[in-house]
């Protein structure tokens, strides 16, 4: 792969870009909002004065462009917050401090992180697994008992939101049958079997309704392949049926997989908020949702470049894996 | 025990009876060709022969015996042993058959492993021995290859060592080389003969091209709507075909060894389409060819008029009928009377002999019969030669270039052409794939902007798209939107033009669509209720809507089956003969070029490496290249095919 270093260079170049847009846009929407900003985080009690010391303190009198200025000088070089007494660093990739708490916005996120991380990407391969496998076995037994079975199931899947099944989940594996104790967030760092345990009902109920796009997805693409040419060349030769389903159909509906779980897996990361929050863990979804609730801006703006962020990483992952699956893809 | 047993084979899809009562034999290391027009049902038969069609709903009857295997009765494995194993196929598009996923080596190793108990290595050593037998260039690194590396000749040799690969009794290809080049495609077929002599293994070949079938087999059967028409020994049915359909189809065949019959190969295609029309052709036909006003020409007893009767004796015809400006007596093969008018270079020869070559051009009616447009024809002819001293150049190309690609990957598709075209003549413009042809072409129509050079009209230099110059597209399927009826379509250039009034628009496209040879009433139709041929006319009707000057034809009959072909072809020469059109052919079938061309521009790699008076070119073929594509021509003539065969081989040493 001669051109792969090129395309590296090519694409990170257009991630910062993307995500200069992005902050240009979240920033211009969030900060230009009508709404006393300063009113609302000094707290409905402060006097004028405090009121007006909180605006200072947050630079809200400078001009817009003035601010996004100092918001990407912070990014790229850090930047020092007073705090009315003392004076705070916030060293290089800095989003600014919320208005809440006073803490830094990476650090909240870096809190936040992991426990999204862990959730979704627990979650994707369960949705992989059953979602392709589903598919595979639907294309497989076409026209069959089995694939009209699987059709309905994944229908219904498709039907049910993700906090019906989690709640149902939980009732029935945690509340009747005492399989599990009532899931409570663990860091692997701490205890990697208990991190497991309780997340794989988050993981169930984020996969379930996931999966089963996937296995109708899957199995339209292979069914799609399985009408090509090339296919009939191998049936034509005696190869069984098992190795045209397994081995030819699958890889050609691969692409479509890689590209709807890479669109999957960004989206996710900012976006599992019903299941956090019906599980109580305390994700980025979660924190994004209060943020809004209490006109945090410098949370939510931080938030959504870093969800922003996965996105295009996981997009251009998904480009690479595209190439290495198509011979015939040139990366560019 | 014969190769092949077929005993009165019917396949039903639903109420469709694509095969009807077909009963054929193949013994072991012969050779037969399935030929006939698309929907004939060949393609069903040869994937009958394997037991492709179990699971697809196709109803099967009738008995199919190949290499002692009884498809019809044969369980789930045993089919699978035959297929592959006894009896390999070949399929028509070498891209789309292969998985685009897999290294060629790797395919073609699995289809061995299937049916042999060997290790990965030894498989894969296998492919590499018959990619290598077939002709690919250091097999063991190509062997790792993908389909889409390979160009589409390696790609039917890759097809052909899979298919070798364990070693069958029987190789079943279904239109092996359509969608190859002329060249390409003659090394195909001669590697199938080298096989063939050298593995003694038997061929069902399925083609609709009588020439190919005739460069390879010893039998042909004719089909038609799922039965047999003609079977019988190769040299028999092409030489003294018995059936009228397949004189019929013989006759449409351009040949291209002989002269564009003089004067104006497009009426002698007419005449060939009304002599096939007589004996019990469809409605279709019928109403096609009448609709072009050509009526069926026919001698005084009634006999079909065959191809060539009217060919070879052109000087004969005008010195007898500018005489007599009456009837024309054709003497071919002395069986053919052509009522009518006189053949439209009477005039022209007397008036203006430098003109001939352009003028001359379609302006024959002889063939036609009695239309009663051609007296008027001559002398509008005769009236514009003598009017017009010099030869009009109305579209005129210098130096054109045209470039795809930037930086280091641009390459220049069309490279420094330049050539004229004058009023009412042809030039046939012929190159393989990749040559640049249709760019040039694109070019010309001002649909592409050359890198380089220009393109003049009338002597004047113009940019973009000109109403005067028009293009009839390759694709009558895909050029036509299939949201729109076919009257709108047509429409299009004229509301372009800025017409408004929706009565004179309908009118006008009423018009079109009979002056093409399809009902007025049609208007409302969609592209999908219209058969090939039919979509083709549509797309000449909206060539004409603008009333060009120039018109453009990229590829025009290479969609269609030969027969519609002809029709397509002699609609052509009737529209530049009555409306005084002058055409640029762009095609890549030599024999279609050569018997519609005044003149022909021969194109390789985006440069024109030869260019004449059309049979000049093709008698006389001064660039090797001009004489490796004539080689490469299949003959109608077995015997005539072995010594291209020869010839070949000699060019392809030399």
């Amino acid at each position: 792969m001669s051109g792969f270093a090129g395309f590296t260079l090519r694409r990170a170049v257009g991630a910062v870009v993307t995500l200069l847009a992005i902050s240009v846009i979240v920033y211009v929407v969030f900060y230009a909002t009508p709404g006393n900003v300063a009113q609302i985080t000094c707290g409905p009690r402060c006097s004028p004065e405090q009121v007006h010391q909180v605006a200072q303190q947050l630079r809200l009198d400078d001009p817009l462009y003035l601010r996004y200025w100092h918001f990407l000088q912070g990014i790229l070089v850090g930047q020092d917050y007073s705090t009315g007494t003392s004076v705070e660093h916030c060293s290089a990739p800095c989003l600014g401090l919320s208005y809440q708490s006073d803490q830094q916005v990476m650090q909240v996120i870096l809190t936040k992180l992991p426990v999204s991380l862990s959730l979704v990407f627990g979650a994707m391969v369960l949705w992989l697994l059953l979602g392709v496998g589903t598919g595979v076995l639907s294309a497989w037994r076409r026209g069959r008992f089995t694939e009209r079975a699987l059709t309905g199931v994944t229908l219904a899947g498709v039907a049910t939101p993700s906090f019906v099944i989690g709640l149902v989940l939980m009732i029935v594996v945690c509340g009747q049958l005492e399989l599990l104790p009532f899931p409570e967030y663990v860091s692997f760092s701490d205890d990697p079997e208990q991190w497991m345990w309780n997340l794989l009902l988050p993981w169930l109920t984020l996969a379930l309704s996931e999966a089963a796009y996937f296995a109708r997805m899957t199995r339209a693409s292979m069914l799609e392949t399985l009408a090509e040419d090339h296919i009939r060349t191998f049936r034509a030769y005696g190869v069984g049926e098992r190795s045209i389903v397994g081995r030819h159909a699958l890889r050609g509906a691969l692409a479509p997989i890689i590209a709807l779980n890479a669109n999957d897996f960004g989206a996710m990361v900012g976006g599992a908020v019903l299941t956090e929050t019906l599980f109580g863990l305390p994700g980025i979804g979660q924190e994004l949702v209060h943020a809004v609730n209490v006109v945090d801006l410098p949370v939510v703006v931080g938030m959504v470049l870093v969800i922003g962020f996965f996105v295009v990483l996981a997009n251009a992952v998904a480009d690479v894996l595209y190439a290495v699956a198509d011979r015939r893809v040139v990366l560019t | 025990m014969s190769l092949v047993q077929v005993t009165d084979l019917t396949v039903e899809f639903g109420d469709l009876r694509a095969v009807d009562g077909l009963s054929f034999r193949l013994e072991q290391g012969a050779a037969l060709a399935l030929v006939g027009e698309s929907g004939s049902g060949k393609s069903t038969v040869a994937s009958a022969l394997l037991g492709l069609h179990r699971g697809t709903g196709a109803r099967v009857g009738g008995a199919i015996e190949v290499a002692g295997t009884d498809v019809q009765e044969a369980s789930d494995d045993e089919l699978r042993r035959l297929r592959g194993a006894k009896a390999a196929m070949v399929f028509q598009d070498p891209l789309s058959s292969l998985d685009p996923y897999y290294a060629i080596g790797d395919q073609i190793a699995e289809v061995y492993r299937v049916h042999t108990r060997v290790t990965r290595r030894a498989a894969r050593a296998r492919a590499v021995e018959v990619l290598d037998r077939v002709g690919i260039p250091d097999a063991q690194r190509r062997s790792r290859s993908r389909p889409h590396e390979f160009s589409g000749g390696m790609r039917q040799r890759a097809l052909i060592a899979m298919a070798l690969a364990c070693e069958p009794e029987l190789l079943i290809a279904d239109e092996p080389t359509t969608a190859l080049d002329v060249t390409v495609q003659a090394q195909i077929l001669d590697l199938l003969h080298t096989l063939r002599e050298e593995t003694g293994m038997g061929l069902l070949l399925v083609t609709h091209d009588v020439g190919v079938a005739a460069e390879s087999v010893d039998e042909v059967l004719v089909m038609r709507h799922g039965r047999v028409v003609e079977h019988g020994p190769v040299a028999d049915v092409l030489e003294t075909p018995t059936e009228a359909y397949t004189r019929e189809l013989l006759a449409a065949v351009p040949p291209v060894d002989a002269r564009r019959t003089t004067p104006g190969g497009l009426s002698e295609a007419v005449a060939r389409d009304g002599g096939a029309v007589l004996p019990g052709a469809s409605a279709e036909d019928v109403e096609a060819v009448s609709a072009e006003g050509g009526q069926a020409v026919s001698s005084v007893d009634g006999e079909v008029v065959a191809s060539g009767a009217v060919s070879g004796d052109g000087g004969v015809v005008s010195a007898g009928a500018s005489a007599e400006g009456g009837k024309a007596v054709v003497s071919g093969r002395g069986e053919a009377v052509a009522p009518g008018a006189a053949p439209g270079d009477s005039g022209t020869v007397s008036a203006g002999p430098d003109a001939l070559a352009a003028q001359v051009g379609f302006s024959d009616a002889s063939a036609e019969g009695g239309g009663a447009a051609s007296p008027a024809a001559v002398t509008e002819t005769a009236r514009r030669v003598s009017s017009g001293a010099s030869v009009d150049v109305v579209l005129e190309a210098t130096g054109l270039r045209r470039e795809f690609g930037r930086g280091k990957r641009a390459f220049a598709a069309v490279d420094d052409v330049s050539l004229t075209l004058n009023r009412g003549e042809t030039l046939g413009i012929v190159g393989e794939s990749g040559s640049g042809k249709t760019t040039l072409g694109r070019m010309l129509v001002g649909l592409l902007e050359p890198t380089a050079g220009e393109v003049r009209y009338e002597g004047h230099a113009r940019v973009g798209v000109n109403p005067a110059v028009q293009m009839v597209f390759q694709d009558p399927v895909s050029s036509l939107n299939p949201r729109r009826s076919v009257g709108e379509s047509i429409a299009d250039p004229l509301r372009a033009r800025g017409e408004r009034d929706e009565k004179r628009i309908r009118g006008r496209v009423t018009e079109l669509l009979e002056r093409v040879g399809l009902d007025g009433a049609h208007y409302d139709r969609y592209p999908h209720e219209f058969s090939g041929g039919q979509r083709q006319r549509v797309g000449i009707a909206r060539a004409l809507a603008a009333d060009p000057r120039v018109i453009v034809c990229d590829e025009p009959v290479s969609a269609l089956d030969v027969t519609t072909q002809a029709q397509v072809v002699a609609l052509l020469g009737e529209l530049q003969r009555e409306l005084g059109l002058a055409l640029v052919f762009v095609a890549h079938d030599l024999a279609v070029v050569r018997q519609v061309s005044d003149r022909v521009a021969v194109m390789r790699s985006g440069r024109i490496v030869e260019s004449g008076p059309a049979d000049e070119v093709y008698d006389n073929p001064q660039d090797p290249y001009t004489r490796q594509l004539l080689a490469a021509v299949p003959a109608l003539d077995p015997q005539v095919a072995a010594r291209r065969r020869a010839a070949r081989r000699e060019l392809a040493a030399a």
